[in-house]
């Protein structure tokens, strides 16, 4: 039947311009100003100077040895940290969803811990505890056994990927874990029935079917490692180990916010674009043979396996995970923040208040935590709203082309959060218009817009599906018109997906750190900016100190969020 | 009760034209079923009468106001339109509870507080929903939203309400009894009521009268319920009102042989109407309870199958490598005797038919 919208119903009742209309070019309008001209300002400055096409400095990042050996780094980490968070995920998935594991509930929550804290601050964790030179546990090991150097260094691309993984795997982990959940089981009851063994019901049957889980949480292990910037910049520097994202940093501040650091940039964004992409289609051509989609939306008891003699190892195997990977890195971060001086063993006659005292003294903190608080709400709540407005506009108006805005509205957060900042500094410092934000910290805000407005559309969207047409012509046909339609019926009931949507991205954008590196000022630092700076600075133990408040602040938040959203499911 | 009246309306949804030139008027007071099968343009008028979808050309009135009109430019909005609609899904607002639901209309509108409630009240009370004003629609049974969203359509003043197969997702016993209730309702309010289903058994139920459209968005009968069973007016309301057998026929100097595959069988029974062109092709239309087993006739049949309904037999019998339908009522069986599955017996057709061949489709 057809249910296609007349866009030009309201122009034949004599009213020029219709609501949809204008819906449709305010939504056109800002994902060209979010979206489109950061992206068009870097290909353009990569490539063009001064108004005419200029290849040579593209080609000369292109070809120097420096930025060739990031690139191959970016790629190997990236490589590693997927193929092992893919199997290490799916391992506990597995164990936690399928097994008879003592403690479930506990250890999930436990595993979905990483997932919320910033890994630069786990990077910094397990660089107090293994820097190859000054690393506490590696002093600890060199003077028992008496060892000539030190026997871990985490600063190397092991280290680099060993961190990643900690906090990336759960995105498989959450993924796979709720599929299993939906999965019927009688599929894998049938296959036992028929005299499949165990091991083989697990590789014929439950594996084959979890595979669309698998990938879409591999992909996002790939596409956020490619682009990650903490854990690299903070193991990496100080041996000279580069990745695309890092070195683009290293370029801009090297230069000093020169325009020609940030061309640099610009050149270096379009290889780690290209590098990000191609992995996308190689994942994409690798995975996309034999994808199932029986998983049922119903939720289902399945029977779970039992381990028997391999029970309490398991178990062991899994609290050993959750103290390597959680337990460690926050104690770590923990007692680091009460140390008089960095370097000072850790016991508690050198504990102190101090660093705590002292950063709270420090108006670049309150400030820091204030800005953090100012644009992450101001992001989101803009996001909420401009996320509905374009989620409405594809999937309720669907004009012509929506396609394109579809796309445009979800490619910010498939490009790296470096290579965003770079497309906002190229756009925003007096390029168009003689606008400059740079320095200010609109120019935050505004990078943080572009990269998280699909965040709340993809929320809302969802929601906006389930919202039959039939609802709000109901309510025209009851008196309403089209804008009262919309705040009577559809809004209030897609309410819940839109605070969910800011929740998704508030939590996210109080931890940043790799987007606001690129874009703060003298008086713009953001919380994640004002730990990396205090670290870089050398003034560990405050920088731990802020990471211990910051980590509290995202636990308070969190916790806000589940109890917020526990009993508004189902409208 | 208002009258409303489609003067030529066509429809084209993108390249696909849905409806051409249709006109149907629609009595003050009755309760008109629009049926055809799945995809023919009903839900589409509908939309057009409602205002959510926009006609190529033609007008719309209700009485004598226009609500649309393509050559001079008038479309009245949806929501000053005034027409109550009950959707198939029932687009009950799950956020309102039934009463805020019901009222939703009258708030629109302006209508003061106290009788608003009235108002409310009564539709409730109409469709006997009053003890459930302050539930929410996810704390209701389908039947129970359905009628809260025809109270819905009935409060904002009851001259027309549009049904879009509003029962089709209730279990068989429910849609017997809502088709009651509907009925009811229609007598005590005197609204005009355009009911739209595919299911022409409904339609049956509920009618006074009935308009049958084809895919394609052509009306092809109007007319009573009576009307239409006796006197299809063509071979597609034959077909579509109710099970059919169809058998070829060649005509040769008055007298008919019929054609049914396998074997031909000279039909001296059968007679054609005046006027008939014979020089085309012809099948023979007759219903399965207007065939009789007659052990003498000619037209020689095998019983495949017989299945007892208990109001009738149930019969798939094989003429000359055709199979036919044959119903027989149980006081005819009882009279007559059941024909043995296996039986060989012959058979004679009644209130027969002749219709072109269905084309073939390219």
């Amino acid at each position: 039947m057809s249910r296609g919208r007349n866009k030009d119903l309201a122009a034949v009742d004599g009213r020029r311009f219709s609501m949809d209309g204008i819906m449709t070019a305010v939504t056109v309008v800002l994902l060209l100003v979010v979206v489109v001209i950061p992206v068009v300002s870097i290909i353009y400055n990569a490539f063009f100077f001064q108004g005419h096409f200029d290849p040579k400095l593209f080609s000369s990042q292109l070809t120097d040895a420096g930025n060739l050996a990031a690139m191959w780094n970016t790629i190997k980490i990236a490589f590693w940290v997927t193929l092992l968070g893919t199997i290490v995920g799916t391992f506990y998935a597995w164990l936690l969803g399928r097994s008879d594991i003592p403690a479930k509930g506990l250890m999930r929550a436990l595993f979905n811990i990483p997932y919320m804290f910033p890994p630069f601050l786990g990077a910094m964790a397990w660089d107090l505890l293994l820097n190859g030179r000054s690393g506490y546990l590696n002093k600890l090991l060199v003077s028992t056994f008496g060892l000539e150097a030190a026997p871990i260094n985490i600063n190397t691309l092991g280290g680099i990927v060993f961190v990643e993984l900690s906090y990336y795997f759960p995105f498989v982990f959450m993924q796979v874990v709720s599929a299993l959940e939906r999965m019927d089981p009688t599929l894998e009851e049938c296959a036992r029935i028929a005299g499949a063994k165990q091991m083989t019901v697990i590789r014929k049957i439950t594996l084959p079917l979890v595979v669309p889980a698998i990938s879409a949480g591999a992909l996002l292990i790939l596409t956020t490692s490619l682009a990650h910037f903490g854990v690299p910049s903070i193991l990496g520097f100080s041996q000279g180990i580069y990745t695309l994202p890092t070195k683009i940093y290293a370029v801009i501040s090297r230069a000093g916010g020169s325009f020609e650091g940030i061309r640099q940039g610009a050149a270096l964004s379009i290889m780690l674009v290209l590098v990000v992409f191609t992995a996308l289609v190689i994942q994409k051509k690798i995975l996309s043979s034999g994808s199932y989609d029986i998983i049922k939306g119903k939720s289902m008891r399945p029977t779970l396996i039992k381990l028997r003699g391999a029970r309490i190892p398991l178990l062991i195997l899994c609290i050993a995970t959750l103290v390597l990977i959680v337990i460690v890195p926050l104690v770590m971060i923990f007692l680091v923040s009460l140390v008089k001086a960095y370097g000072l063993p850790l016991i508690p006659e050198n504990f102190t208040l101090q660093n705590y005292q002292r950063i709270f003294a420090a108006s670049g903190t309150i400030d820091s935590v204030k800005n953090s608080l100012f644009v992450s709400i101001s992001a989101g709540v803009i996001c909420m709203f401009l996320g509905t407005l374009i989620a409405y506009v594809v999937q309720k108006i669907r004009p012509k082309g929506k396609e394109v805005l579809e796309v445009l509205s979800v490619l910010p957060y498939s490009l790296p959060g470096t290579v965003l900042a770079i497309g906002v500094i190229l756009a925003w410092s007096g390029a168009i218009g003689g606008i400059s934000l740079y320095n200010t910290i609109w120019i935050i805000l505004v990078a943080y817009i572009a990269r998280y407005l699909s965040f709340s559309m993809k929320s809302s969207s969802a929601a906006l599906l389930q919202v039959h047409p039939s609802l709000e012509e109901a309510a025209r046909t009851c008196g309403a018109s089209h804008m009262e339609s919309l705040t009577d019926v559809t809004l209030p009931l897609i309410r819940p997906a839109m605070v969910s949507g800011f929740f998704l991205i508030f939590l996210p954008a109080m931890r940043e750190v790799t987007t606001s590196i690129l874009l703060y000022g003298p008086y713009t630092r953001t919380l994640g900016v004002q730990i990396y700076s205090l670290r870089d600075a050398g003034m560990i133990p405050q920088a731990a100190a802020l990471g211990s408040v910051a980590i509290v602040i995202i636990i308070i938040c969190n916790t806000i969020v589940t109890q917020a959203t526990k009993d508004r499911k189902g409208v | 009760m208002s009258k409303v009246a489609f003067k030529n309306i066509s429809f084209k949804y993108g390249q696909n034209q849905i409806l051409k030139d249709f006109s149907l008027e629609i009595e003050a007071g009755e309760i008109l079923c629009l049926v055809g099968p799945s995809g023919c343009g009903k839900t589409t008028l509908v939309r057009c009468l409602l205002g959510l979808n926009k006609p190529d050309t033609g007008e719309i009135y209700v009485d004598d106001t226009c609500i649309f009109s393509a050559t001079r430019r008038v479309n009245m909005p949806v929501e000053r339109r005034n027409i109550g609609i009950v959707f198939q899904d029932y687009a009950v607002w799950p956020h309102m509870t039934v009463s805020e639901n019901v009222g939703y209309s009258l708030k629109k509108r302006r209508v003061p507080k106290d009788q608003m409630a009235r108002r409310v009240a009564d539709a409730l009370a109409q469709v006997n929903m009053t003890e459930y004003a302050n539930h929410l629609p996810s704390q209701l049974s389908g039947g129970q939203q359905q009628r809260v969203a025809i109270a819905r359509a009935l409060v904002g003043n009851g001259e027309i309400i549009v049904m879009d197969e509003p029962i089709t997702n209730l279990d068989a016993k429910l849609r017997e009894q809502m088709l009651t209730e509907i009925r009811e309702i229609q007598r005590r309010s005197g609204t005009t009521v355009l009911y739209i289903t595919h299911d022409q058994q409904s339609a049956l139920q509920l009618c006074d009268r009935m308009a049958i459209m084809e895919p394609g968005g052509n009306l092809c009968q109007l007319g009573t319920d009576e009307d239409i069973i006796l006197h299809p007016a063509n071979r597609f309301t034959f077909e579509f009102i109710g099970v059919s057998n169809f058998i070829p026929v060649e005509v040769k100097g008055g007298a008919i042989t019929l054609k049914p595959g396998s074997r031909d069988f000279p039909w001296a029974e059968g007679r054609l109407p005046e006027g008939a062109d014979a020089t085309k092709p012809l099948e023979v239309g007759v219903r399965p309870n207007d065939i009789v087993f007659d052990k003498d006739s000619p037209l020689r049949v095998t019983v495949n199958r017989s299945v007892f309904l208990g109001s009738e037999y149930d019969y798939f019998v094989d003429l000359g490598g055709r199979e036919l339908r044959v119903q027989q009522n149980t006081l005819d069986a009882a009279k007559y005797g059941v024909v043995k599955e296996g039986a060989e017996t012959g058979i004679r057709l009644l209130n027969y038919r002749f219709y072109p061949p269905k084309e073939v489709q390219a």
